[in-house]
């Protein structure tokens, strides 16, 4: 059910714009040997996203995309691949997993498929349904901000709660497996 | 469309549609892209006769007046020179770089508000490139992508000190953009804006409403530190170590490409030093004199004065400073600015909410640190694996074999 909503040609070349870094961006990831080139083709798609949202007035997320994703998490994955050397063809005939291939074909036809199903029940571009049952749209003519933050610490406290809690233990855990210690004699500190 | 940006930038508010307000758009660029290059070749020859003078030397002098058109002279030296790739580059990366680090260091300096508010032909004209409702977030985004220039020039090379040079230099500004962040969230949280022209609004009743004293020094002190190693300059300049790593991350860059990587820094340089004085000093405000018709332009001195002492005190920094120890760099920024800057911002929460929850507030990080200061006497005590000393030359560890600790003689 594709709504009869007319857009204006300006946000139409955007949005266009927008999925095109998007889905090039994404076959770079998948199709590039060299995985730095992937990594940056993976910034493309993030950007291309925060377009997206810059589009649809949502500038704060489009900021955090950059912020978190292209900043810092798209880093630590280079720096890892720059730390560890593993910038080398990899070796793609041998496959770890016995039935890595069929998974993955069925893993994409259950994404592709829901997709299709969430178009059709939903309005084809946000998908307004599943949200506008929730809470009401936002308010316009407010800061997006304020409007997020009072969402976050009222509405949804619980769910971002847990998040940071699962964050911290993530965090924890990584330490606890990679840190090896042992305990120093005193004489030995005082050196 | 045209609602979004009418949102943040008064400019917009009849539409985009005229050409008048096109033209205005487009002149703003050029005229910010124009100024920017000057200030960017000043800075240089400023830079060089500032240090020289402190270290009694006479400096640039031949060309031009003052030396003033030194700067010039060097560009046409470097883009005629040979323009090399190594031959273990990778070629694409290794052309990219440079443009991502310049790209971003022009777009921070499109935030930043230079003057007030100009009427020309009805509309209302903001000095300043662009007012995006995500303001200053941009420029903390725009400094993320930075990042990427400095590693892919490190990494593309297919060279080691520029590939160590790069991994050191990801991983201090991933450090200090925490601090970073933090402390531009209590400005954020004092102003309640996010467009850099809305800080600097609120901050125009004189003095006492700059953010400086506001927020209580603090926070522009961790900015300033968190900013500098933002920028890779001395005193956090290990990312061009020339005493451990050649010339850095841009060792084998040449010709034109060097020239950006260097037209970049000092870019950066001039920017941070205005959004610095954007955030704390009150940006433009200043005393301004009744004369009927250059009130627009009282502002615009106020900014550029105020920038260019910031400027002078990086020169100063370099001149003063010895360069940190790499692991005293990540001390710094991970053991003492980010717990400082999340602890103030905790701090300003609670006094903009009530005095009681400020106080409360102080005795909670007052604790917290406490109980970080005794965990960091704790973990003294305790090291992490046995890859703290190096296996001596030639010899390769054995896991499990116990690894002594060199004494003073044998290092």
């Amino acid at each position: 059910m594709i709504a009869a909503l007319s857009y204006s040609w300006p946000s139409i070349l955007v949005f266009a714009a927008a999925a095109v870094l998007v889905l090039v961006g994404a076959l770079g990831v998948i199709t590039f040997k060299n995985p730095v080139h992937s990594a940056l083709s993976l910034i493309m798609t993030l950007f291309g996203v925060a377009v997206a949202f810059v589009a649809q007035q949502a500038d704060f997320l489009a900021a955090v995309q950059i912020i978190v994703y292209a900043g810092a998490i798209v880093v630590l994955f280079l720096f890892v691949i720059m730390f560890l050397g593993v910038d080398r063809k990899e070796h793609v005939h041998v496959e770890p997993f016995v039935a890595q291939r069929p998974l993955a074909a069925l893993g994409a036809v259950i994404t592709v498929g829901g997709l299709i199903a969430l178009m059709a029940e939903s309005h084809w571009v946000t998908g307004v349904k599943s949200v506008s049952t929730v809470g009401t749209a936002l308010a316009t003519g407010q800061a997006n901000v304020h409007q997020l933050g009072t969402a976050v610490f009222t509405t949804y406290l619980f769910a971002f709660e847990a998040t940071a809690a699962l964050l911290v233990i993530a965090v924890v855990g990584a330490v606890l497996l990679a840190r090896r210690e042992r305990v120093l004699s005193s004489e030995e500190v005082d050196e | 469309m045209n609602q979004l940006f009418a949102a943040s930038d008064p400019l917009f508010n009849h539409g985009t549609g005229d050409w008048i307000v096109l033209l205005i758009v487009l002149v703003k660029i050029l005229v910010g892209f124009g100024a920017l290059m000057t200030a960017v070749i000043v800075m240089i020859w400023f830079e060089r006769k500032a240090i020289s003078d402190m270290q009694s030397r006479i400096g640039p002098q031949r060309w031009g007046p003052f030396g003033l058109l030194q700067t010039v002279a060097d560009g046409l030296k470097l883009i005629g020179k040979e323009d090399l790739v190594p031959a273990e580059a990778d070629v694409f990366v290794f052309k990219l770089a440079p443009y991502l680090v310049v790209i971003p260091a022009f777009i921070t300096f499109a935030l930043v508000p230079v003057g007030g508010t100009l009427h020309i032909a009805g509309h209302v004209v903001l000095l300043q490139m662009a007012n995006p409702p995500m303001g200053i977030l941009l420029m903390l985004a725009m400094s993320g992508i930075s990042v990427y220039g400095v590693m892919l020039a490190g990494w593309s090379s297919g060279s080691k000190y520029p590939l160590l040079s790069s991994v050191r230099a990801s991983a201090q500004m991933i450090s200090y953009e925490a601090a970073l962040g933090m402390t531009i969230v209590t400005v954020i949280l004092v102003t309640g804006a996010l467009t850099t022209h809305n800080i600097v609004l609120s901050q125009g009743g004189g003095i006492w409403h700059w953010n400086l004293i506001r927020l209580g020094f603090v926070p522009f002190a961790i900015f300033l530190i968190a900013i500098t190693a933002e920028l890779n300059r001395p005193p956090f300049d290990v990312v061009e170590a020339e005493s451990e790593l050649v010339g850095g991350f841009h060792t084998e860059y040449s010709s034109f490409r060097f020239a950006i990587f260097f037209l970049a820094e000092f870019m950066n340089t001039i920017t941070m030093s205005a959004i610095m004085v954007t955030l704390f000093f009150g940006g433009p405000a200043g005393w301004v004199p009744p004369v009927a018709h250059l009130k627009w332009v009282f502002p615009i001195i106020w900014f550029l004065i105020k920038t260019s002492i910031f400027c002078f005190c990086y020169i100063w920094f370099r001149a003063a400073l010895p360069r940190f120890r790499y692991d005293q760099l990540m001390d710094l920024g991970w053991k003492r600015l980010i717990p400082l800057s999340l602890g103030w911002m905790l701090i300003v929460a609670g006094f903009l909410i009530s005095w009681r929850w400020g106080l409360l507030m102080f005795a909670a990080v007052l604790f917290a640190w406490i109980v970080l200061t005794r965990a960091f006497e704790l973990g003294k005590t305790r090291e992490s694996g046995p890859e703290r000393v190096l296996p001596t030359v030639g010899e390769r560890p054995i896991p499990g074999r116990v690894i002594r600790r060199l004494s003073d003689e044998e290092r």
